[in-house]
């Protein structure tokens, strides 16, 4: 329901149904239905129609959770809840452990959170408080469009310009001067956890920013006013009055953009680097539990390397179902109740 | 920080004027760091953006050509050929998506808008916004379940029905968004002349919304357009020409993928040109779409 009102001015409105040429063929349409008497029955039929287009979407979820629960039952009776904390990857020997893709999948994705979120929020800070509002339209709109851009693309772009970037100057830099903390040991290939981590910081950019914006707006005008009115400086306004405000909301738009990072599958195969090893270093190679399936489900051979592979999509589903549903309950705890975009 | 909500009313309660004050270097300061900050994340966002569509331009349009938009791929280390099989394909594919996702996505939304005030809806639309977070790469997983082990091969339609999938939850809540927009007056003026209630959602409320819903559809479109991960091992990829739906079948964002991670220049080159045409594609159909419902015979109220 607070999704519609924000959702609102985003989309024409459909104006108000006033035309007389609608109205006429509304009485055209309405007078041999009346006198037919089957009203109630065609209502009904609608009624019931449109009610098997909803269960349809109960289906599909039932189908998706059935579906990954039977195909992966042969690998969860195999090996149980060691499969997530075993490392070894051995499809020759049927031995399996996801260990190395879960942990690539969190390292990838809390990296992409620390570079992602300061910019985000600073994006939406900028559009919402500080922007002259001719330019509030047009960047809204550019930002919006970095999620428009396919993963495949992403993933293109870093391939021939995000890698050799890093490979060339940033990596080593990183290596010279932070190289003692161990995070940035070992030669720069360019393709690895870092560069994994950087292109879903670019993919999960507007997702937070946008839902920051989002809350920020939802932050009712007078509580600005009045901390304006008290002296405080534009700042002290955005944080005191703005931010304090908004940040369940916000951490909900963190988290949300963090379930996207999870599943992320494209762009990340094509730079992580695709190596089953768990390595303390962002320069090295990894793998994420996404990556692992666009890569070898197609040529699993073997009932339990497939059910491996599923019961790995499995834990995916489950865990970006969870985070999903937390952000989402953060989210509309700010954005519930308040009215429609009155401050925007 | 914590201490400002303190610090404002006792200096308030001195009597001190706050405003009439000199503002501390320090806070003006902070301040100005702080837009700053804010202006270099707008600059560091837009960056890559700029960057991305620069690098698709420059390296795409070389590629570009007749043959590029008409030929099949040619075997590695000729050079030659072109996508067009691919293009076909990703319209094959979306078209399947399409005539699948729009029909019950925008079903739902209408069962969600019109009937769905109560528990069973809440739990609809919470489904539905849980499906909408369902990672693409799952979905591909359980098409192939459902589709490609029933039929035993790889598939176009696979490939539709994984990309449909992911167009309902999207649909169905614009939908619903739109057609709560619409005034109750309206249903109630359309009783008020004895339309019936099925009569009055379709040619009243939902045409009144059209453009919104439209809005939704585009947007669902968009978002499944260039999608790979569910079709890797549904449509799967094809070298040649396909229409059978129940084949492998090429699609733009698959030969991208495999181009682009292949060690040949020439392949790196049609990928650049690929992925230029899948967005040239994607704008295309939804300014098209735009155009048509705005002033075509589809305009709604």
């Amino acid at each position: 329901m607070a999704n519609r009102a924000l959702g609102a001015p985003q989309v024409p409105g459909p104006q108000p149904v006033a035309k007389p040429e609608l109205a006429a063929e509304a009485k055209a349409a309405a007078a041999p239905l009346i006198k037919a008497g089957s009203t109630r029955v065609a209502d009904e039929i609608f009624r019931y129609a449109m009610l098997c287009c909803g269960l349809c979407v109960l289906g599909i979820v039932g189908i998706i959770v059935y579906e990954l629960m039977t195909k992966s039952s042969l690998s969860w009776h195999a090996f149980g809840w060691k499969f997530f904390f075993r490392s070894e990857w051995d499809p020759v020997n049927e031995q399996f452990g996801a260990l190395p893709f879960v942990y690539g999948t969190i390292v990838s994705s809390i990296l992409a959170l620390i570079i992602a979120v300061p910019l985000a929020v600073g994006v939406a800070i900028f559009i919402t408080e500080m922007s002259p509002p001719w330019l509030r339209g047009p960047l809204a709109f550019t930002t919006e469009l970095l999620a428009a851009i396919p993963s495949v693309i992403y993933g293109l772009w870093a391939i021939f310009v995000l890698v050799p970037l890093l490979r060339l100057y940033v990596e080593p830099f990183l290596g010279r001067y932070f190289g003692w903390t161990g995070l940035f040991d070992g030669p720069p290939f360019g393709i690895g956890m870092l560069a994994a981590g950087i292109i879903l910081a670019i993919m999960v950019v507007p997702i937070i920013s946008s839902i920051t914006r989002e809350v920020m707006t939802a932050v009712p005008r007078p509580q600005r006013e009045a901390v304006l009115a008290l002296g405080a400086t534009r700042w002290e306004m955005i944080r005191t009055g703005v931010l304090r405000n908004a940040r369940a909301g916000i951490l909900g738009g963190i988290i949300l953009g963090l379930g996207r990072a999870l599943g992320e599958t494209m762009a990340v195969t094509m730079v992580i680097g695709n190596r089953p090893e768990i390595s303390k270093s962002l320069l090295a190679p990894g793998y994420t539990m996404a990556s692992v399936i666009a890569n070898e489900f197609s040529e699993a051979t073997g009932d339990v390397y497939l059910s491996a592979l599923v019961e790995v999509g499995l834990a995916l589903f489950l865990v970006t179902i969870i985070v999903n549903i937390f952000a989402q309950l953060l989210v509309w705890s700010v954005t519930r109740g308040t009215p429609a975009r009155g401050n925007a | 920080m914590p201490d400002t909500p303190q610090s404002t009313p006792s200096s308030s309660a001195t009597g001190a004027p706050v405003i009439a004050g000199p503002v501390s270097w320090y806070r003006r300061g902070t301040n100005h760091l702080v837009t700053m900050l804010a202006v270099l994340a707008v600059i560091l966002v837009l960056l890559p953006l700029g960057a991305i569509f620069a690098y698709l331009v420059y390296m795409g349009i070389g590629s570009i050509n007749w043959a590029f938009l008409t030929q099949i791929p040619k075997p590695v280390g000729e050079a030659g050929g072109g996508m067009a099989n691919a293009i076909a394909g990703t319209c094959l594919i979306l078209g399947i998506a399409s005539a699948m996702g729009v029909p019950i996505g925008i079903g739902a939304g209408i069962y969600l808008a019109e009937y769905g005030r109560n528990r069973f809806g809440n739990l609809i639309r919470f489904t539905s916004d849980v499906l909408n977070g369902v990672p693409s790469i799952v979905v591909g997983i359980v098409a192939y379940a459902i589709v490609v082990l029933t039929q035993g091969h790889f598939s176009a339609l696979a490939g539709g029905v994984a990309l449909a999938i992911m167009m309902v939850p999207t649909i169905a809540r614009t939908t619903e968004e739109m057609l709560l927009l619409v005034p109750n007056m309206v249903r109630e003026a359309a009783y008020g002349l004895g339309v019936s209630r099925w009569r009055t959602t379709l040619s009243i409320t939902l045409r009144t919304a059209t453009s919104g819903v439209i809005t939704g559809v585009m947007l669902a479109f968009a978002r499944v357009a260039g999608e790979t991960a569910p079709l890797l091992f549904t449509a799967f990829g094809n070298q040649y020409w396909n229409w059978k739906l129940n084949q492998p079948t090429a699609a733009l964002s698959l030969q991208i993928y495999t181009y682009a991670i292949s060690p040949f220049d020439e392949w790196h080159r049609q990928a650049w040109a690929g992925s230029l045409i899948l967005i040239i594609l994607i704008v295309l159909s939804v300014t098209a779409v735009r155009v048509a419902t705005s002033r075509g015979v589809m305009k709604g109220a």
